[in-house]
């Protein structure tokens, strides 16, 4: 074990080196960088904020669901089904069916189902139906239905969610889709995450509706800005999805902050016929079921802009022209997780994590070369090339470092040391029975190989089901404990070996203690 | 080498052992586990003023009808953690808390750190951390017997349960904090305590096969006495890097560097005289290992 070809000797110092190298990419100059890698600090070591957002699907199913109210009894009438006791529940319908084998039939029908689709990707249908007694049935969404509306509102959501950040501008924002039903959000840097927060909280859904009792369509009752009681349409005559641009303005006359918009094409044909029609009464501009503002209608709005004003303060004109432009997110996002760190508190737990490693490394430094002489000298360097090495791939990955994943580099530094020491414990007894000190070293190595790579897996194993199950924090912590198992075996078994056959072998020394 | 009678010893070890578990179980149990908002949900807020104190903010809380409240100092002077235990999901709590909180205390407040964990996701992440905690138990289990014999590989997972179980006990004993960390460092145990644990087992394998006609108690006594160095210094390394963690590393690292110290403490022990006196239970011989070396060599 102690006999080093020349190019084994010249591979593993490459090895070393090379990776060792990368260590020194933390330390360049920001804004003149060789190579662009380095080690990402984890938002609780930079600060900023982390956020899980789940979307709201419950709503989403109602609205879908009630959106099949109008086919399916199309679908009863045009094939002369009767049907009695209509009911629109929270995720289903139920009714009373005189032919439910010929609705079943319709239903189920593969081909041109305009109720029903067959969703081919999960060779299912959309709906289903239970009966539930004699001839009442009830309809639902199957599960492979639930699947698609929470897929594709998410996908929206997300898109939405990306265009309110990056309006914000926030640097390096991450957004991720997580699971079925979430969105995870990081935006490393920020203090105060209560302005995107309300941001996201907003599905922005954006109507234009006339004030009128003529209940044809049937009318909302609302509260408008200054606290009428108004009643409001449920027509809609124009909505969000219309604007193509919306920014903050200040009005000329009254020093206002406004919103002005911006209508497309079609917006701007449906608005102008509405406002031609309509002169003189008045329009609810209603953002998520309230009343912004109802202005009179005192000419006919053609050209496709319009403004909105309402009391707003500067930074709500700006929020609300943002929300606007972004477009409306399907259904509300709910923050189900939340976790800010502020940017003192982070450089104080750099501060801290890095004096704690420094002490740690040195306690333990002292001690090897306590306990070990001239074999605590090859302990260390091993040591010392570990932690370089380790840092260099941490670096390579452009892995995000933690504050647990510091106390896992520490961690490392204490336990790094095991291998050396098993084999230096080891050689200590073949050197009792053995005269020639070069076997004793030979076999101290080979005895202990098996030994150090079996302690050294379980605690690899560990870090791997750490990884595979943790978050956050705890995964930087796993990654540094998983790579530093690894660079350990490596520095201890190549390098230290390297370094302790150097030594045995240019001795002239007949006795050598460890 | 040293020679000291650990067989001898075995006998009490194992009643300590077995009492404190014991002990520790009924803690876990009657008394409970005081978890932290990541696996109760709720709010954290870790809060710097100038010159507050728990009372007064205690008081601004109490005004907001918000459940269980829990103020204490936290680090430095004018430090606190609040900790909110908060049912249902709100996203407008937090703003409306931290503006209470900034117009009546008397001092400058600065959020250095908040956290919300709403009631599904803290359901879920205590339900990947027993996961976690049991799978890696479960891969420690199928390793040792690869490696080992079957009776092996439960004497491991005994002292694991052992090293674990008795962990938690004293954090239940301590109404010590349970959260992600906590879970992070109880696997890192498990990871230690095998590691320890292998290390005497590849001994007792070695000593077996050389000494047939040693009984189990003498070669573990023999395998424990011949690897005790390496078990005390490798302790001694790792404990100096976790007490260095634990004074120096700030709050946020106490609980875990905290466990870690207990757990490489139980560890060590529990290899010791957990997990070699439990071989004797299942008889192991040289047989044992030469019904091993037969399947192996093809």
């Amino acid at each position: 074990m102690l006999n080093f070809s020349k190019i084994n000797v010249l591979i593993i110092y490459l090895l070393f080196l090379f990776t060792a190298i990368f260590s020194l990419l933390n330390f360049q100059d920001e804004n003149n960088r060789l190579i662009n890698k380095k080690i990402n600090l984890g938002l609780d070591l930079q600060g900023g904020s982390y956020l899980l957002l789940e979307i709201n699907s419950d709503n989403l199913v109602k609205e879908k669901i009630q959106a099949k109210v109008i086919p399916i009894k199309k679908l009863l009438k045009d094939n002369g089904i009767n049907y009695s006791n209509f009911k629109i529940n929270e995720k289903n319908l139920s009714l009373s069916l005189d032919n439910i084998d010929k609705f079943d039939l319709l239903f189920n029908a593969r081909r041109d189902n305009l109720v029903n689709p067959y969703i081919d990707n999960y060779r299912s249908f959309e709906l289903e139906y239970n009966k539930v007694k004699n001839n009442q049935i009830e309809i639902f969404f199957s599960k492979f239905g639930l699947l698609t509306i929470n897929n594709s509102a998410l996908k929206q959501s997300i898109e939405i969610v990306r265009r309110r950040i990056d309006d914000v501008g926030t640097k390096e924002p991450t957004i991720l889709q997580r699971g079925e039903k979430r969105i995870l959000v990081e935006l490393p840097g920020l203090k105060d995450p209560e302005r995107i927060k309300a941001l996201l909280g907003k599905t922005a859904q954006l109507n234009f509706r006339l004030v009128s009792d003529n209940n044809e369509f049937g009318v909302d009752k609302l509260i408008s800005e200054n606290g009428e009681k108004l009643d409001v349409s449920k027509r809609i005559i124009m909505s969000g999805e219309n604007l193509i641009d919306a920014q903050p303005s200040i009005q000329n006359q009254s020093n206002e902050p406004t919103v002005s918009f911006t209508l497309d094409r079609l917006g701007a044909q449906k608005f102008g016929r509405a406002t031609t029609d309509n002169v003189g009464k008045r329009l609810a501009i209603v953002l998520d079921g309230e009343i912004v503002s109802a202005p009179n209608i005192n000419e006919p709005i053609t050209s496709g802009n319009g403004m909105i004003s309402g009391n707003f303060t500067f930074q709500e004109a700006t929020d609300l022209a943002l929300l606007l432009r972004s477009g409306a997110l399907p259904t509300p996002l709910l923050v189900v997780e939340e976790r800010t760190v502020g940017p003192d508190l982070g450089e104080d737990s750099i501060k801290s994590g890095i004096t704690s490693l420094i002490v740690g490394f040195i306690l333990v430094i002292l001690f090897m070369f306590y306990k070990y002489k001239i074999f605590g000298f090859i302990a260390n360097t091993a040591l010392i090339a570990n932690l370089l090495m380790l840092i260099g791939v941490l670096t390579i990955l452009e892995a995000t470092l933690t504050l647990p994943g510091i106390a896992g580099i520490i961690l490392t530094v204490g336990m790094a040391v095991d291998a050396n020491v098993l084999i230096f414990e080891r050689i200590k007894e073949e050197l009792k029975t053995e005269k020639s000190i070069i076997h004793a070293f030979d076999t101290g190595y080979s005895k202990a190989k098996i030994t150090v790579l079996d302690a050294n897996i379980t605690t690899l194993i560990a870090a791997i089901i750490l990884f595979a199950f943790g978050s956050g924090p705890v995964k930087g912590f796993a990654i540094t404990l998983g790579i530093g198992i690894i660079t350990t075996l490596f520095t201890a078994y190549f390098l230290a070996r390297h370094l302790t056959s150097l030594i045995i072998l240019n001795t002239t020394n007949k006795e050598i203690k460890i | 080498m040293t020679n000291y009678n650990f067989s001898s010893k075995f006998k009490h070890a194992n009643i300590l052992s077995i009492t404190i578990f014991l002990i520790s179980i009924t803690l876990i149990a009657f008394k409970g586990l005081n978890y932290g908002i990541d696996f109760k949900g709720g709010t954290l807020i870790e809060l710097r003023s100038n010159n507050s104190e728990a009372s007064i903010i205690r008081d601004v809380l109490k005004n907001m009808d918000l459940g269980d409240i829990n103020v204490k100092k936290f680090g430095k002077k004018g430090d606190f953690l609040i900790k909110i235990e908060q049912k249902d999901e709100n996203n407008s709590l937090i703003p409306e808390i931290k503006k209470n909180l900034s117009d009546n205390l008397n001092s400058e407040v600065n959020f250095r750190r908040v956290e919300n964990v709403g009631p599904k996701v803290s359901v879920e992440l205590l339900q990947s951390g027993i996961l976690a905690i049991s799978l890696s138990l479960a891969a420690m289990l199928f390793y040792i017997w690869v490696r080992f014999e079957w009776e092996f590989s439960i004497g491991s997972i005994i002292a694991l349960f052992h090293d674990v179980i008795i962990t938690l006990g004293i954090f239940s004993f301590l109404s010590l904090e349970i959260n992600l960390s906590i879970i992070a460092a109880v696997l890192t145990i498990v990871g230690y305590s095998m590691n320890d644990t292998v290390v005497i087992y590849d001994r007792i394998r070695e000593n077996l096969g050389k000494f047939h006609r040693l009984n189990i108690s003498d070669i573990a006594n023999l395998s424990i006495n011949e690897t005790l160095s390496r078990t005390i210094i490798t302790s001694i390394t790792t404990l100096l890097a976790l007490i260095s963690i634990f004074i120096l590393g700030g709050e946020i690292l106490r609980g875990f560097s905290f466990a870690m110290i207990m757990g490489v403490l139980i560890g060590t022990f529990s290899s010791i005289f957990v997990a070699s006196p439990i071989l004797k239970y299942f008889n192991v011989s040289y047989k044992t290992i030469e019904k091993e070396e037969e399947k192996i060599v093809p």
